[in-house]
């Protein structure tokens, strides 16, 4: 597998991957004391700048975990665009879910930069050996099942995204910046049509509930394992590829969506939910860590389903890679 | 590289906002060449009025300094603050030049 | 019929049309060979649902029933939509055969609103004129496929040429008129279709020519009647997704 040889000073270009190994351990150790001088400044770390292989590492799990979330995340919601109630709900799905589709292809972009193929992080994907966010191994069995997403699902991708913007990795950080741009009218769209169930038929207000029901909880634990049990943050936090814990997110997320819930009136599926007036947040009961556990290992409702789904569309269009491949490989050699 | 992949090369796309505007960068695209690098970089940059022209350049023609060069690049301009117009005081009783 | 009658009829065709295709393109979505084509499929679809609601809403308000253009979309029957055949054809998630579809609807597309902006109605003339630079890039974005598929590998060859003989019976039918074309034509509002006709296989075979495929021989059946409501059995399953929600939950508002 070659590696994607790019070098761009203002965006993306590639990193030096493999020069510490030439370096001898004192300057090894001073050149990390400078990346490290760096991160604590503030100053944003560019793919040709030297930086260690654990934190080059870390980062290309990290980013590219993250944009095949988007990508596989585009099949629940996908799942009901032939489906949308009207034209204009179904122009905003179409819209949205080709924005992930978009999004995942910001992420590789920037995570190419990091010296791997999208086309090997993709295989990565495919044979499971690289993870993707649990949330969309849940099925989407009604329409309110897109307003939860929407909603829920990417209101708490929001709370993620905004704080990964200010990223410590220049190129990751400029596609979450577009990203959060484009995003915005996701939640909104996602809000809007639960507001308009809630005041729907009756059975528009059941079938809201009964998806606020069914996401609630996998919205939560898309914030990632409590921080006492998250092996990968203390070097992500150190390096300000993460700049809050996953708890500190996840009760974010919660403060700003009971609010917003009570106000359409459905109901949050937790009765210990409740506001600390001394600590001035939500306090809410116990996240089923075990189902959190099942579902990332592959073993959620929809997991074999969602891999077959990518893996068949990775086949099928294989044959149209190759031949446009192969048209230009003709169309150049004939110019020489 | 398996055969599954053809791995297309990565061209960059750049965007004038507005006529009259520079070309700013946007992001990357997969193509297997220029023509179909440009249709890519129009839908992928362009879905939301981005702009009124578009450039893709193969990453690999892109030559870029190094972290290295920062010094030698850059910092010699640091003492050459005649350069920038607000180096020089206007006389008094002159309202206003250029 | 009246001239009204007319246009509304004229209206749903292109509408029921543009839905139609965009509701296939939709079914790509989360499905395409590489990201880049995935979100253009989409692009494309997002382009003829607008033409769809242009459309239905003009018709909308010229029967001025009290219908909407969702009411348009979602509540009427198969025998009622009078889509050319072609654009409800199935493509079995094959690439080629979506691209082949989208590109012969598009170039009749791309020639009959470049009439139709000189149109006598005014709406028609704007929507045309909106719906052009839309449909110019489909042409574009597909014909660029249609060669690179052509001439690209032996099997892509093979698969783009079995798609084109497999769509080109329904090819004769997007050129079929009727009464409503007549008055339409002598409102000055309407095309008359027949005359497009040799500029779509002009249009269609340089593009041909580029990507080494030829024109099946016009023999065997020729599909007929998408236009008086006679369709093949794929349109029926398309509305039955396509009007679930509306029609089992009559009284909703989504």
């Amino acid at each position: 597998m070659h590696f994607v040889k790019r070098i761009l000073a203002n965006c993306n270009q590639t990193s030096n991957i493999g020069m510490e190994t030439t370096l001898s351990v004192e300057e090894l150790n001073k050149r990390e004391a400078e990346f490290d001088a760096k991160i604590a400044s503030g100053i944003t770390i560019e793919p040709k700048d030297w930086m260690p292989e654990r934190y080059r590492k870390q980062l290309l799990r990290m980013m590219s975990q993250h944009a095949h979330s988007e990508v596989v995340g585009m099949l629940p919601e996908g799942n009901w665009i032939t489906r949308a109630p009207s034209l204009a709900r179904k122009a905003v799905l179409l819209a949205k879910v080709q924005d992930e589709a978009g999004h995942g292809l910001y992420i590789y972009s920037a995570a190419e930069t990091l010296g791997m193929d999208r086309s090997e992080m993709i295989d990565q994907l495919l044979s499971g050996k690289a993870k993707y966010s649990s949330i969309f191994n849940y099925p989407t069995l009604t329409w309110a099942d897109i307003g939860a997403i929407g909603w829920l699902v990417d209101g708490a991708a929001i709370v993620n995204q905004t704080v990964l913007a200010k990223c410590s990795y220049g190129p990751y950080a400029r596609a979450m910046l577009r990203i959060c741009k484009e995003e915005n009218f996701h939640n909104k769209q996602g809000y809007q049509i639960m507001a308009y169930l809630m005041r729907g038929t009756k059975e528009q207000r059941e079938m809201a509930q009964d998806a606020m029901n069914r996401f609630w909880w996998p919205s939560l634990m898309m914030f990632g394992p409590s921080d006492t049990n998250s092996p990968n943050s203390g070097d992500l936090m150190k390096w300000k590829v993460k700049l809050h814990s996953n708890d500190d997110l996840r009760q974010r997320f919660i403060d700003r969506t009971v609010p917003q819930a009570e106000a359409i009136g459905l109901r949050i599926p937790d009765e210990n939910l409740k506001f600390n007036e001394s600590t001035r947040h939500y306090d809410f009961g116990e996240i089923n860590w075990e189902e959190f556990k099942q579902v990332v290992s592959g073993n959620g409702p929809c997991n074999k389903l969602r891999m077959k789904q990518r893996a068949d569309a990775h086949t099928n269009g294989a044959w149209v890679r190759e031949a446009a491949a192969a048209y230009s490989a003709k169309k150049a050699a004939s110019k020489n | 590289m398996s055969d599954n992949n053809h791995q297309w090369p990565i061209w960059e796309v750049f965007i004038q906002p507005k006529n009259g505007s520079a070309h700013e960068h946007a992001g990357s695209v997969h193509a297997p060449d220029g023509e179909m690098a440009l249709l890519n970089a129009r839908d992928v940059y362009g879905r939301r009025l981005e702009g009124v022209n578009m450039w893709v350049v193969p990453a690999l023609a892109i030559v870029a300094s190094t972290p290295d060069d920062v010094g030698p690049f850059f910092d010699p301009a640091n003492d050459k603050m005649y350069r920038w117009p607000n180096y020089f005081k206007t006389p008094e009783g002159i309202k206003q030049i250029s | 019929m009246s001239s009204k009658n007319a246009l509304i009829e004229y209206c749903l065709r292109i509408a029921d049309n543009s839905s139609i295709l965009a509701h296939r393109l939709s079914e790509w979505s989360g499905h395409g060979p590489i990201l880049e084509e995935d979100i253009a499929m989409s692009n494309m679809a997002l382009d003829l649902i607008g033409q769809a609601r242009g459309f239905y809403a003009y018709a909308a308000t010229l029967e001025n029933k009290g219908r909407s253009e969702d009411d348009l979309a979602f509540r009427r029957d198969a025998r009622e939509f009078v889509n050319r055949n072609l654009v409800e054809q199935p493509d079995h998630k094959d690439f080629g055969t979506a691209i082949m579809r989208s590109f012969l609807y598009s170039c009749l597309s791309y020639l009959q609103f470049r009439t139709l902006m000189n149109s006598n109605d005014e709406t028609v003339s704007g929507l045309s004129a909106k719906a052009i630079k839309e449909v110019i890039y489909h042409v574009r974005h597909c014909g660029d496929w249609i060669v690179r598929l052509g001439d690209g590998t032996e099997e892509s060859h093979q698969r783009i040429t079995d798609s084109l003989n497999d769509l080109w019976m329904y090819t004769n039918e997007l050129f079929e008129q009727n009464e409503v074309d007549a008055i339409l034509l002598n409102d000055g509002v309407g095309v008359d279709l027949t005359l497009l006709q040799q500029d779509w296989l002009n249009l269609v075979k340089e593009i041909f020519s580029q990507a080494q495929l030829t024109i099946p021989d016009v023999g065997g059946y020729q599909s007929s009647g998408g236009i008086k409501g006679l369709h093949t059995e794929h349109l029926g399953f398309i509305l039955a997704e396509m009007q679930f929600l509306p029609r089992a939950y009559p009284d909703a508002i989504w």
